[in-house]
C-alpha cells in the first residue's frame, strides 16, 4: 500500500479527484442540469463538498497510524487546501448568487443570521491555515506554533457542523447532519484517545 | 393649482416613465390572449362535462393529466400579469414533507398517493356538517383560473395558474355558526403511501388554519388544478388550499377535513417551531426568519443563474386586497 501510494503519479490523481466536484458542478450549471433552483443547488453542494473533504482530511492521521500507511501524509496538505478551495467557492456562490455581490447585504446578512455568521467564521478561521500551508511557513512559525495554529481545523469542523445543523433546524431534517456529526465525532474522538495514551 | 409647462406648452413624460415598446406589446398580447381565451375540452372524468370554460393559455399546457377547464377570474388580484413559472419547475420543485424533505422528493415519490375516491369532511361549528365527495365539491361552484404569485418562506417564489373557486363558496354553503372564528384544514396522513408520515419531522397529520375572515376572503382559493389540468400529486392533489398573500406552507395540500372552531388551530409548523413559524405567516419583507431573509426572493426559472433576486412585496403584493384584514395588528408580533 505504501509503495503504491508513493508512486509519482498519485498526487496528480488526488488533485484530479479533488477538482472533479467543481468541474462537474460547472458543467451541470452550464447545461442546466441543476434543477429548478440552480443557485441553491450550487450553494448547497459546494457546502456539502467542503464538509466531505474536511472529513477526508481529518481521517488521514487516524488511518495512517492505525493501518501504518505513512504515505498517506503526502496528501494531507493538498486535501487541506481543497477544503479551503471549496469553502471559498461556497462563500462566493452565496455572496454572488444569493446576495448579488452586494457587500453591504452580505454584511447585514452576517449580522442578522447566526448560521451564516458561523459559516463565515469557518472561512475566516481556515484562512490562516491555508496561508501557512507552505513549508517555509513551518520554519518561520516553528513546528510547535505551526501545529497549534493548524489545530484550529478541529474548531472549524465543529463550527461547520453547527452551521449545517442550524441550516436544517426548524425543518427538522437532521439525518445528513447526524451522519457527518458521527464521522467527525469518531475522528476527533480517536485523537483525544490517542493523545491521552 | 400650479401647472408646470415648458415653452411649447406641452407636458412631456420623463423618458423613464415611458413603457418600453416590447413590454407594451407583450402586455397587449397577454391581455388579448386572456380576453379571447381558447375554448378547451370538457373536464373529462371529474366533472362529467359539467364545467366548460376558457383558459388563458399564457403558458404552454403540459398535457400530462386530465384537463380542468376554467373561466379566467375577474376579481381584483385574481390574475397577475407576471410570467407563469414553467410547469416542469412548478411540478418538480415542491415542499410536501409527507413524501420527503428534499424539493425533488415529492415529484419522485407522490405517485403512490391515491386520489380517487376522495372526500372532505366538513365538521365543527357549522350548521351543515357532512362529507363532501370530490365530485360534489367540483360541482359546487364554477371553476376559475387564478394566476397567483407564490412565495415560499425559504425565499423562493413562483407564478402559478391555479384552477378552483373561492373557499368562501363552500363556507357559505355549510353555514358556519356565529361562534366559529377559525377554520382548520387537516391533510391526509397515510403511513402506507406517504414515506415520512411516522417520522419525527413533523407532528402528523399536517394541520393548517385561517381566521374566518381570511378564509372568507375571495382570493383564498379552494384549488383542484393548475396549468389547465388537475393537480399533480406532488402539488396537493386532488384538493388543496391556496392563500396567495401568505407563505406557501399555509396552503394545505391534499385536504381531507375542514373544521370550524372558536379557537386558533394548532398548526403543524407553529407546533414544530413557534418562534419561526407564526400562525399568520403573512408574507412580510420586514420580518425575517432566523435562516431565511424575507427581504428578497428568487423567482424560480427567471433569467439566468446570476440574475438578481427580487424584492419581496408586503403581503406578497396583495396588500391592496388583504391589507385591511390586519389593520391595527402588530405584524412583527403576530407574524
Amino acid at each position: 500500500m505504501n509503495q503504491w501510494l508513493l508512486h509519482r503519479s498519485t498526487k496528480s490523481v488526488v488533485f484530479f479527484l479533488g477538482c472533479l466536484p467543481v468541474l462537474w458542478l460547472g458543467v451541470a450549471a452550464w447545461s442546466d442540469q441543476l434543477g429548478a433552483n440552480p443557485a441553491e443547488a450550487l450553494v448547497r453542494s459546494t457546502g456539502d463538498w467542503t464538509l466531505r473533504i474536511l472529513c477526508v482530511v481529518l481521517s488521514i492521521t487516524p488511518l495512517r497510524v492505525t493501518f501504518k500507511i505513512s504515505a498517506l501524509a503526502r496528501f494531507r496538505r493538498m486535501l487541506g487546501l481543497f477544503v479551503y478551495f471549496y469553502v471559498v467557492v461556497h462563500f462566493l456562490a452565496y455572496a454572488w448568487l444569493d446576495m448579488g455581490f452586494e457587500l453591504i447585504d452580505v454584511g447585514s446578512d452576517l449580522a442578522k443570521r447566526p448560521f451564516i455568521f458561523v459559516g463565515f467564521a469557518c472561512l475566516m478561521l481556515l484562512t490562516p491555515l491555508a496561508a501557512t500551508s507552505f513549508s517555509r511557513a513551518i520554519k518561520w512559525l516553528g513546528g510547535d506554533r505551526w501545529q497549534m495554529l493548524h489545530r484550529l481545523v478541529y474548531v472549524v469542523a465543529v463550527l461547520a457542523l453547527v452551521h449545517f445543523f442550524w441550516m436544517r433546524a426548524g425543518k427538522n431534517n437532521f439525518n445528513e447532519v447526524f451522519v457527518y456529526a458521527a464521522i467527525v465525532a469518531m475522528l476527533l474522538g480517536w485523537r483525544i484517545r490517542n493523545a491521552s495514551k | 393649482m400650479l401647472i408646470k409647462s415648458n415653452a411649447s406648452g406641452v407636458e412631456h413624460v420623463p423618458p423613464s416613465e415611458i413603457t418600453p415598446k416590447t413590454i407594451y406589446e407583450d402586455r397587449r398580447g397577454a391581455l388579448k390572449r386572456l380576453a379571447l381565451g381558447v375554448s378547451s375540452g370538457p373536464l373529462a372524468a371529474l366533472s362529467s362535462g359539467h364545467v366548460h370554460g376558457q383558459t388563458s393559455q399564457v403558458y404552454p399546457s403540459p398535457g400530462k393529466l386530465t384537463p380542468l377547464a376554467a373561466r379566467v377570474a375577474t376579481l381584483d388580484g385574481g390574475v397577475t400579469m407576471e410570467k407563469p413559472t414553467a410547469y416542469k419547475d412548478a411540478s418538480t420543485y415542491n415542499n410536501f414533507y409527507e413524501f420527503g424533505t428534499d424539493k425533488a422528493d415529492p415529484s419522485r415519490n407522490a405517485h403512490t398517493l391515491v386520489t380517487s375516491p376522495w372526500s372532505v369532511d366538513v365538521e365543527g361549528l357549522v350548521k351543515r356538517p357532512g362529507r363532501w365527495a370530490l365530485e360534489d365539491l367540483l360541482r359546487l361552484s364554477s371553476l376559475e383560473e387564478r394566476i397567483y404569485r407564490l412565495r415560499c418562506v425559504e425565499g423562493w417564489s413562483m407564478v402559478i395558474p391555479w384552477v378552483g373557486y373561492s373557499l368562501a363558496e363552500l363556507i357559505k354553503r355549510v353555514e358556519p355558526q356565529g361562534s366559529a372564528k377559525f377554520v382548520e384544514f387537516v391533510t391526509l396522513a397515510d403511513a402506507k403511501t406517504m414515506p415520512l408520515v411516522g417520522s419525527r419531522v413533523l407532528d402528523w397529520p399536517y394541520v393548517e388554519g385561517l381566521r374566518m375572515d381570511e378564509a372568507m376572503h375571495p382570493l383564498t382559493l379552494l384549488t383542484f388544478g393548475m396549468y389547465g389540468e388537475v393537480l399533480p400529486n406532488q402539488s396537493g392533489a386532488p384538493v388543496r388550499l391556496v392563500v396567495p398573500w401568505k407563505y406557501g406552507f399555509k396552503s394545505a395540500k391534499s385536504i381531507v377535513k375542514i373544521r370550524f372552531t372558536d379557537r386558533q388551530p394548532a398548526t403543524a409548523w407553529n407546533k414544530a417551531a413557534a418562534n419561526e413559524y407564526g400562525f399568520y405567516s403573512n408574507v412580510n419583507p420586514a420580518v425575517d426568519h432566523p435562516r431565511w431573509s424575507q427581504a428578497t426572493e428568487r423567482r424560480i426559472g427567471e433569467d439566468g443563474l446570476f440574475s438578481k433576486k427580487r424584492k419581496t412585496l408586503m403581503f406578497n403584493g396583495y396588500e391592496n386586497q388583504v391589507g385591511q384584514l390586519y389593520a391595527g395588528m402588530d405584524l412583527k408580533k403576530l407574524y
